[in-house]
């Protein structure tokens, strides 16, 4: 196994890992602000949900371009033949 | 699914013209949804039978999405829309049937319904406001932000393709490395994930098209609505 491997295996550990980091922290954020609307207002908790599952998708996304470069780094690598 | 997620198994060839394997399922897919809307539509009557309130009320809905979301009457954009939902949603519960891999989970499926995306967007940018006009729109707010809305209309169709493929591929992925650490029973709760998320994501494509087209069909572009929706 020659050094050009080694490091793309590291690196793509380290892009899922820090790239959870962030739509992580922005999911968290978004799911409390969620909570606490339905709580002053229950009646218009239809709306909110169904706009908190477009957002949390939108904010998952950036962690799904994360994965997208690490299967690109493992799987269609263009150093590795 | 198991091996690398950008490579796609060749069934036969046609001449020179290799045929995939989400070409297959793609073709089923038509065929099974043409039929389907064939068989729904073929006896329509104004009193409606029971099935057919049933469809009446998906279309009245993607209808309601677009009247709310776009602002416009809906007639000119259900066809495309309609269609983009219905086939989005199928191709990502098709993993549903065993053995078939959604064809959304390959990238050039996606590919193409971005692109159709992309040249939607200008054909109908270009029928309401004329080539000129369309144009126009470029250099909006400022002659400046020329080139950045050059940029976006590139990289807005790919975070749409690259959106779809990374979120149906994982989850096709995932459930294949589960089921090879264990197999029974343990993959149901990942694949009814599975089945929300294609829901969300064949959801979010048509609302995302909307909100493209919309922004270059109608008037007043900074619409509230419109920027929320952006990524």
């Amino acid at each position: 196994m020659n050094w050009i491997e080694i490091v793309s295996i590291f690196s793509a550990a380290m892009a899922v890992s820090f790239g959870a980091i962030g739509p992580a922290l922005g999911e968290g954020r978004a799911v409390a602000a969620a909570m606490d609307a339905i709580a002053r207002q229950p009646e218009a908790a239809g709306t909110i949900s169904r706009t908190l599952f477009v957002g949390l998708a939108m904010i998952e996304t950036m962690a799904i371009y994360c994965l997208v470069i690490a299967l690109l780094i493992l799987f269609a690598n263009p150093f590795i033949h | 699914m198991i091996g690398s997620p950008l490579a796609t198994k060749t069934i036969f060839t046609v001449g020179s013209i290799p045929i995939t394997e989400p070409v297959i399922v793609t073709w089923g897919l038509m065929t099974a949804l043409g039929l389907g809307g064939w068989l729904a539509t073929r006896s329509l009557t104004v009193a409606p039978s029971r099935r057919q309130i049933v469809f009446e009320v998906i279309v009245g809905t993607i209808e309601d999405q677009i009247r709310s979301t776009m602002r416009v009457e809906p007639a000119p954009y259900v066809p495309l829309l309609g269609t983009l939902f219905v086939f989005i949603l199928a191709a990502n519960w098709s993993s549903l049937v065993p053995g078939i891999d959604p064809p959304t989970a390959h990238i050039e499926t996606d590919a193409a319904l971005g692109l159709i995306v992309f040249f939607a967007i200008i054909y109908f940018g270009i029928r309401a406001r004329g080539l000129r006009g369309y144009l126009k729109t470029f250099a909006e707010p400022t002659i400046v932000m020329i080139p950045l809305n050059l940029v976006e209309t590139f990289t807005r169709t790919f975070s749409l393709i690259v959106r779809l493929f990374g979120n149906v591929m994982s989850g096709v992925f995932i459930i294949a490395i589960i089921l090879s650490l264990a197999g029974l029973l343990v993959p149901i709760p990942l694949m009814a994930l599975d089945l929300l998320t294609g829901a969300v994501q064949a959801y979010i494509f048509a609302i995302l098209a909307m909100v493209f087209i919309g922004s270059a069909a109608t008037k007043g572009r900074a619409d509230g609505s419109n920027e929320k929706e952006k990524p």
